[in-house]
């Protein structure tokens, strides 16, 4: 059953139209990935679901009730904001029960839901001290425990790791993660731009491009079938080649996409002749950049330690049934099957 | 900014530097405040008179406070500590202080709440909240001298056409109104400065705090008492220090609006009296002594307060 449902939601600033037709329904527990490039409207989007911006059409529902002119506090969800928006002046302790005092709950329950939380995010000992005596992950804790304790039944957040260092990003996924394992009726739903973030964290994706919901669909649904260019190319590290001209023309498409994983690269035979131009080391991969011969620049990945020296002559091979044909539209044409 | 043994070069160069910088500020403060202070403070123990300036003799205590024996077993103690009219005066002082910077606090935080809000024409309100502090003193006392006249000010005719008062009022002669008139005035002159302090603190608070707020539910009067509100107090205290070192010196509204009033004759008043019309430089300069210590106990006693209040809330 779905908790969140948008039908035909739109946004306008002004005269400008930010969001356009947006229809999307979200299951109970499910955890929903908003991702999509710098501006394409997904703060906006989630911010609309939290009430912090009006509607300008269109419905939002959630557990089946219309939310459109319902305040932000009724609407039972919490936020994480990117900035974490902690009340600087009061305790960790003050920050997380500030808003239960709002509703009115007893002292002992406010009590109960704070010190849950904190156990739960592991920031028992830190209940007394002040945001500003934090670390930015520990901010984040509170930021997250401050949400928890609103037992909300749709969990909101925008960026949430993007203030941390590579480091803790990872360990706050995890515990991210963890943290919707463990409270599987609340729905979540995450605003990233960082596709990895996205990739393991989601139960579905969904892709916004200015302002148009892309695709929707699985990690997988969405790496193995991108439904457009864009989510193509948005998808997958490092990105997907496109070919265009003769190549993509024989193969009867506008465009022809294929993974840089999907590339078998050797020294001695191939499909394509080209010369390396240039290799980025990982370590775990290598990115081998090639100058194809009559085709372009195409990126590929070498499994572990690839010692080849730019100006080498080599010859690439793409798995065939891991190719992409997209049409003048951009649409995927689909292969007929076999 | 002493360089413990061992220092580098380089930082030793720096204290250098930072003394380099310093000395021109260090100068002129000495030169415009330390200098005539002392001198004031020298004079308040002499006989000086204006036209005697360089055969002023120490005489101790003497302006301050003298017990003057009549000989015929009477006597009378006379001296600045003794002056009636001194005491009328410090009490004028504090409460116009206090009563100006209440209300200019008041006032300004409404103005800067408001102007804090998104609205159109936002900017050309911020200039104009800002014209009767851009005004000299001296001419918008004038002025509000003219609006308060008795006969032919616009503010009876305005009373009186509201029905609020049934026969002129002589607002800045008359003992039971000059001090609401000076007051007026000042309020409406410095408002604009405090609001503008307090805006500036304002715009320090972080916006996200208030969609934090209005998520859990917060109502606005509570979001005002319990963010906003501590999170401009500093600003607002610093603001409110400002103001009152400024009010206890009053002297140029007063001056002009109602001189030789003893409803309003304050410690700056009183001290330019003695200094220049009644040709009591020296005790003139005692009173403006007494007057410097005075700013300087309640400023410090505020700002202790304050802050142990703060320390309060923090717990
Ligand atoms: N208050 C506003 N007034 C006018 N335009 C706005 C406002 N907020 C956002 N926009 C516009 O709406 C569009 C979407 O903004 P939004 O913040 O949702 O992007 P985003 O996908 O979250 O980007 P990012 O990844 O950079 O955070 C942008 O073009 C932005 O300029
Ligand atoms: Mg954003």
């Amino acid at each position: 059953m779905a908790t969140v449902e948008l039908h035909k939601v739109c946004k306008r600033f002004g005269s400008v139209e930010v969001l356009h037709d947006i229809d999307l329904a979200l299951d109970r527990g499910e955890f929903i990935v908003f991702v999509g490039p710098s501006g394409c409207g997904k703060s906006t989007l989630l911010r609309l679901i939290a009430g912090l911006e009006d509607i300008t059409s269109g419905e939002l529902r959630i557990d089946g009730q219309p939310m459109n002119d319902v305040l932000p506090a009724k609407r039972g969800i919490a936020m994480v904001f990117q900035s974490y928006a902690l009340y600087p002046h009061m305790s960790v302790y003050e920050n997380m029960s500030f808003g239960l005092e709002q509703a009115k709950l007893s002292k002992a329950e406010i009590d109960r839901r704070v010190r849950a939380a904190a156990t739960m995010l592991q920031i028992e000992e830190l209940l007394d001290r002040k945001p500003k005596q934090l670390s930015g992950g520990q901010r984040q804790r509170v930021a997250i425990g401050r949400a928890i304790t609103r037992d909300p039944r749709v969990f909101l957040f925008d960026e949430p790791l993007s203030n941390l260092d590579a480091a803790l990003r990872v360990d706050t996924r995890l515990e991210i993660a963890a943290l919707s394992k463990r409270l599987p009726d609340t729905t979540m739903i995450y605003v990233t731009h960082d596709q990895v973030e996205a990739m393991t964290l989601a139960d579905r994706i969904v892709v916004l491009n200015a302002g148009h919901v892309e695709q929707v669909g699985t990690p997988m649904e969405l790496y193995e079938r991108p439904a457009s260019l864009f989510v193509a190319g948005f998808i997958g590290s490092p990105r997907m080649n496109f070919l265009t001209g003769q190549l993509a023309a024989a193969e009867g498409a506008a465009t022809y996409g294929i993974r840089p994983e999907h590339i078998a690269l050797s020294e001695t035979a191939g499909d394509w002749p080209g010369q390396v131009t240039l290799t980025e080391k990982l370590g775990s991969d290598t990115f081998v950049h090639v100058a194809a011969d009559g085709i372009g620049a195409i990126n590929v990945r070498v499994e572990g330690r690839c010692d080849i020296a730019p100006g080498t002559r080599v010859f690439l091979t793409p798995d065939a049934a891991a190719a992409h044909r997209f049409d003048a539209a951009g649409r995927p044409i689909v292969r007929a099957a076999p | 900014m002493s360089a413990p043994e061992g220092t580098s070069r380089l930082s030793r160069q720096r204290i250098r530097s930072a003394w380099l910088f310093l000395a021109p500020m260090l100068i002129v403060l000495f030169i415009v405040a330390a200098w005539p202070l002392g001198r004031t403070i020298w004079f308040s123990f002499t006989d000086a008179s204006l036209d005697l300036m360089s055969e002023a003799e120490f005489i101790g205590f003497r302006n301050y406070l003298e017990w003057v024996d009549f000989g015929d077993g009477e006597g009378a103690w006379y001296g600045l500590l003794a002056d009636q009219r001194w005491w009328r005066s410090v009490w004028n002082t504090v409460v116009f202080a206090t009563v100006s910077v209440t209300f200019e606090t008041i006032f300004g935080l409404i103005i800067a709440l408001v102007l804090h809000q998104q609205f159109a024409g936002r900017g050309l309100v911020r200039a104009a909240v800002l014209i009767p502090w851009a005004i000299p003193t001296i001419v918008s006392a004038k002025m509000w001298a003219w609006m308060m006249h008795d006969q032919f000010g616009i503010l009876n005719d305005m009373f009186m056409a509201l029905g609020l008062i049934a026969e002129p009022v002589a607002w800045t002669a008359s003992p039971d109104t000059a001090m609401i008139a000076v007051l007026i005035v000042d309020i409406w002159k410095t408002t604009p400065f405090m609001a503008l302090l307090i805006l500036a603190g304002l715009q320090m608070v972080p916006e996200d705090i208030y969609e934090a707020a209005r998520l859990d539910g917060v109502p606005p009067w509570r979001v005002f008492r319990k963010l906003t509100l501590p999170l401009i107090m500093p600003a607002v205290l610093v603001a409110v220090v400002f103001r009152a070192l400024d009010a206890l010196r009053v002297f140029d509204i007063v001056y002009v609006l109602t001189p030789n009033t003893d409803a309003t004759r304050t410690m700056s008043v009183y001290a330019r009296e003695n200094l220049f019309d009644f040709d009591q430089f020296a005790y003139g300069s005692a009173a403006s002594t007494v007057l410097f210590l005075v700013i300087a106990l309640i400023t410090i006693t505020f700002i202790m307060a304050t802050r142990m209040d703060l320390e309060g809330k923090r717990q």
